[in-house]
């Protein structure tokens, strides 16, 4: 049991996908402008990354290793077209909304990510929790960042009014920055900072030290 | 183990039976899901006539109101006249399709149907109040599908709205973008002498242009694509015909 609460968990903050492995920034950046197709976003990225690891985790045993990228993109795709097909069945306005974003998913290298380096090499069981934990990982800062955006670039927090914009006779002056995705750059390095300050086993060693170089040790 | 699991004939057959697995799956979501998908783009569909037409709010019911003010029918192009015998409900345009030359082909459509959908809107006391025509043309990486509104006089546009398309977005995909789409309101199709005149006009149509739109910026294709598209269905090959048929009477 704790092994799965730590599964599923662990990535939502000590190991998060986004801020500490700095995979799927792409999507975070294009899909965070509103919550609800951050929302939609979230879910079926966690659905095709818990389907993804589970069946990439049972066949594999039978993958040949020359072709096991391959095998697991073939499985990520089935779950990304199963995802869309569903969204346009169920969330026509969704789809719509989400376009290629959904496709891309695909490409999202938390996906593939754990694919290979978990679930390859662990049991379905518990790949299937790592891969939701992972996709909770990527939801949170997700829905984080589109929290702040929505809020502050167009007064609303899940389409609903908070702060009336002046441009509709409101007080509140949009902030327009928030609504271009660079505004998701910023908020992603503010949220590593205090997730940082929080743990600090997060903060990475310098990768090199700028040397202290003295005048006499040059002479 | 006996099996080497690096041989090319096991490489090959495990290949093969994840592609037969992944696409047994994946047609079956779309053998299962496709009616439900249909419904949501007719219903889609629908919305859009109305919102072009000026008649969507949120919350209404879009297949009443649709039923009682929009009356769908099907034209033959070259004549103008109603096609009485074809059934609006059931006809499928790509039955009627024919090839067009290239000199034909301004819009970059490659083929355009004998007959066409025209929607009438009527207003409340029942009167032909606007004509919503679906067009269609190539801009710089798909085909744009619109619905054009005019006004009863068949040549001032009261609105078009962009529903399907694949231009870059932020770009191209502008052509989406109310803000814009809301200056086509009140132009003019046609010059006094019944010739197409619209155009989008590259670096900002000036105020007393009656036939001119400010082209999209940074997509002069998609913006060109736009102009054709116009040009061709408001031309003898559209909906020319039909539309100086109903006006004159």
């Amino acid at each position: 049991m704790s092994e799965a609460k730590k599964l599923i968990l662990e990535p939502i903050a000590d190991n998060n996908p986004i801020i500490l492995q700095v995979l799927g920034i792409c999507s975070a950046l294009a899909v965070t402008s509103q919550m609800k197709p951050a929302l939609f976003m979230s879910i079926g990225l966690t659905a095709v990354c818990a389907f993804t690891c589970f069946f990439v985790s049972l066949i594999r045993n039978v993958i040949p290793s020359n072709i096991r990228i391959i095998a697991q993109m073939v499985v990520a795709a089935v779950g990304v077209i199963l995802v869309d097909q569903a969204l346009k069945a169920y969330a026509y306005d969704m789809s719509k909304q989400l376009s290629v974003f959904v496709g891309l998913i695909l490409t999202n290298c938390i996906v593939l990510g754990r694919a290979e380096a978990f679930a390859m090499s662990n049991p379905p069981g518990r790949a299937l929790l790592d891969g939701i934990g992972n996709g909770l990982g990527y939801s949170a800062i997700l829905l984080i960042v589109a929290f702040f955006r929505e809020l502050f670039g167009s007064g609303k927090v899940f389409g609903f009014e908070v702060m009336p914009l002046v441009t509709e006779g409101g007080w509140y002056q949009s902030n327009g920055l928030m609504l271009l995705p660079p505004s998701a750059f910023f908020l992603i390095g503010l949220i590593i900072w205090v997730v940082r300050v929080w743990k600090p086993a997060q903060v990475e060693k310098p990768e090199f030290q700028i040397h202290q170089v003295h005048r006499t040790e040059v002479l | 183990m006996a099996l080497n699991k690096d041989s090319k004939v096991y490489t090959l057959a495990i290949a093969l039976a994840i592609c037969l697995a992944g696409s047994v799956l994946v047609s079956t979501a779309a053998v299962v899901l496709k009616p439900r998908q249909e419904a949501n783009r007719a219903l889609d569909r629908q919305v859009n006539i109305l919102k072009v037409a000026g008649l969507y709010a949120p919350g209404i019911d879009v297949g009443e109101v649709f039923a009682e003010r929009v009356e769908p029918q099907v034209i033959e192009f070259a004549s103008g006249e109603v096609a009485t015998d074809i059934d609006p409900a059931t006809f499928d345009p790509a039955k009627y399709e024919v090839p067009l030359s290239n000199a034909e082909d301004i819009a970059g459509i490659n083929s355009a149907p004998r007959y066409g959908l025209v929607y009438l809107v009527r207003d409340e006391q029942g009167e032909v109040s606007r004509y919503v025509l679906p067009v269609h043309g190539y801009g710089l990486w798909s085909t744009m599908y619109a619905f054009l509104a005019l006004e009863a006089d068949g040549s001032t546009v009261s609105s078009i709205s962009y529903y399907q398309h694949a231009e870059t977005p932020g770009l191209g995909g502008e052509v989406e973008n109310p803000r814009w789409t809301s200056q086509w309101e009140g132009k003019e199709i046609y010059d006094a002498s019944g010739d197409v005149a619209f155009s989008l006009v590259k670096g900002g149509a000036s105020a007393d242009n009656e036939h001119g739109v400010d082209a999209l910026a940074g997509a002069t294709l998609t913006s060109n694509g736009v102009t054709n598209t116009i040009r061709y269905w408001m031309s003898d090959a559209g909906y020319k015909p039909f539309l100086d048929k109903v006006t004159r009477s």
